[in-house]
């Protein structure tokens, strides 16, 4: 590839370059006038939110009246708050449980990774919890694990047992959640593995068969280095959509009972929306918590990235 | 190939396969053939106890009309479509300039602007939400359509331009060299050359991005109030509340809520999948 400076280089006879600004530049001064749109946008929603809302947690502010400058108080209370702590242990175990997907999605990929007429529907039709709306699915659940009518009801009393309140036992509640929301994530790692596994080399497949490798060996030893693109994937959106959940919790619990399936991003809403009255301050040091946590993750992403784009061009 | 081909194994284990294949289905989709099936029941049903048996009734059209009917559903829908379509024009408009520019043109800050477009994308909602909400309600754009509309569409630029940047990084190179030798203009260049190329991904784009819009409760949550301007999935949780216990018009309302992007996946699968499943099969 050639360098792009060289069509700003005056031209080789020595005469003076008669062309315009512009057109000298062009090569500079196009790309940010491609970007300006864009960037200038993302700027005003996305950049600049994210350093005022780290200005307002050192306030105390509802929102409307004056703010009142209170330092590192938020953050101080914070650590004193009880509900703070629900809300980051469920986001831990949101975390972990929810890194269940990966394998599962593997799973049924490899379940379904046959030739059988009608395959490429049956594909689609796994893939489509995903599609629907978390609020559908927070709903359907919140039905299923009705004890008085829900499926969970009825499977308990067929077993002669009293049914449990899953949404309305605090030991419970927050599994609960997280169950349902692995419906649709399962289905979103299962769709990355599936392509993943469209493009597995039958060569080195054969290979390893020659060497006698079979069931669990193959997987772990042929297969699954070679869908280390489809995991990286799988495991950046399953840690975003464990960190993000949010429908789910406001449709089936609001957080209840008495805040036991909090988890920070709803406990943030609650704080500064709502009938708790809008501590704004307050829910942007709550939101800063669960940034630093987020970017955490992010700057390990970035930086696989930053390798693999060293590798390329 | 892995697993073996169930081509190569025993007839007997071929015929479990085919027989087993649609029971997992049916077990994996039990949770939404529940609500179908809920959805066209009478309300008598429930109530006498047959919530999952075979309905003693079919009454779709009363159901369904119903929803349109009590409730604001119609308008909901209508809401919805009114944020999504113009989201997705917006942002896959704004990412295909954006992406353009970081994928051809070599200058230093390409990668932090790129790598900038792709953190913005997994920040958390709540640590945008009130600044966004408070120049909202600064701007008077809280509350409405257009408020909804350009807070996606900003955030959305972040995923496209990831996706557009690899996309068109992806193409020869030379295409763009050659004719920049002969004195095409940088603008000629992305407008006849670069953009009848990367059709597929402005498909697969709108779609995701379709998709990703229309089931957003967050934003709707936080960034409307009344009903003029409320999208259908804060609309369901609002319905949720008034038909309280009717659950055969929950179960309508949720599943309507759920057809265009079921709809939209059904049509466009090849291009909605090219889209998620970007990056899963490079390295």
């Amino acid at each position: 590839m050639s360098d792009v400076t060289s069509t700003n280089m005056p031209s080789a006879s020595g005469t003076v370059d008669r062309r315009s600004w512009y057109a000298k530049n062009k090569l500079r001064v196009a790309p940010w006038l491609f970007l300006a749109p864009a960037l200038i946008f993302f700027v005003i929603y996305v950049v600049l939110p994210i350093f005022q809302s780290l200005w307002i947690s050192f306030f105390e502010w509802d929102g409307l009246g004056e703010a009142k400058w209170v330092g590192v108080g938020n953050y101080i209370e914070l650590m004193d708050d009880d509900r703070f702590y629900t809300s980051l242990y469920n986001n831990v175990l949101w975390l972990v449980l929810y890194m269940l997907a990966v394998p599962a999605g593997l799973f049924i990929a490899l379940f379904l990774n046959q030739t059988v007429t009608g395959m490429r529907i049956y594909k689609s039709l796994f893939f489509f919890p995903f599609v629907i709306s978390q609020v559908v699915v927070g709903l359907i659940f919140t039905w299923f694990y009705n004890p008085n009518f829900g499926i969970v009801g009825k499977i308990w009393q067929f077993f002669g047992a009293a049914p449990p309140s899953i949404l309305g036992d605090e030991n419970l509640v927050t599994y609960g959640i997280i169950f349902a929301g692995l419906w649709p994530q399962i289905a979103y790692c299962m769709i990355l593995y599936l392509t993943g596994l469209n493009n597995v080399s039958p060569d080195q497949v054969e290979a390893g068969r020659l060497d006698n490798a079979k069931g669990w060996k193959m997987l772990w030893y042929v297969v699954l280095p070679q869908l280390k693109p489809a995991t990286f994937i799988a495991i950046v959106v399953t840690v975003i959509g464990a960190l993000r959940s949010f429908d789910m919790i406001a449709i089936m619990t609001q957080g209840g009972p008495y805040g036991t399936s909090n988890v920070l991003s709803y406990y943030m809403f609650e704080t500064a929306l709502s009938e708790y009255g809008f501590r704004m301050g307050y829910g942007s040091a709550i939101a800063a918590v669960l940034f630093f946590i987020m970017l955490f993750f992010i700057s390990y992403f970035l930086w696989n990235m930053y390798q693999e784009e060293k590798v390329g061009r | 190939m892995f697993p073996t081909p169930i081509a190569k194994s025993s007839a007997s284990a071929q015929t479990a396969y085919k027989l087993f294949l649609p029971i997992a289905l049916f077990i994996w989709l039990l949770p939404l053939l529940a609500i179908l099936m809920t959805s066209i029941r009478p309300a008598s049903d429930i109530n006498s106890g047959n919530v999952f048996g075979w309905p003693s009734d079919f009454q779709a059209w009363t159901n369904y009309s119903a929803v349109f009917i009590q409730s604001k559903a119609g308008l909901f829908l209508w809401n919805s479509f009114r944020i999504t379509v113009p989201t997705v024009i917006i942002s896959v408009s704004l990412a295909c300039l954006a992406g353009y520019a970081l994928a051809i043109y070599r200058f230093k800050a390409a990668i932090p602007l790129f790598f900038l477009f792709v953190a913005g994308n997994f920040v958390p909602f709540q640590i945008l939400m009130v600044p966004v909400r408070n120049l909202s309600v600064q701007t008077g754009l809280y509350d409405t359509v257009t408020g909804l509309v350009l807070f996606h569409a900003a955030f959305q630029t972040g995923f496209c331009t990831l996706f557009m940047r690899n996309f068109i990084r992806a193409l020869p190179f030379e295409l763009i060299e050659s004719a920049r030798i002969e004195g095409v203009g940088e603008f000629k260049i992305f407008w006849h050359l670069v953009l009848p190329l990367v059709r597929p991904a402005l498909a697969a784009l709108a779609v995701l991005i379709f998709t990703f819009v229309w089931n957003d409760f967050f934003w709707a949550t936080v960034l409307t109030k009344t009903d003029a301007s409320l999208p259908i999935t804060a609309g369901v949780r609002a319905l949720n509340g008034q038909f309280v216990s009717q659950w055969h018009l929950v179960s309508a309302a949720s599943l309507l809520a759920a057809v265009p992007p079921v709809l939209m996946f059904f049509l466009m699968q090849k291009h909605f999948i090219a889209g998620l499943t970007l990056g899963a099969t490079k390295g």
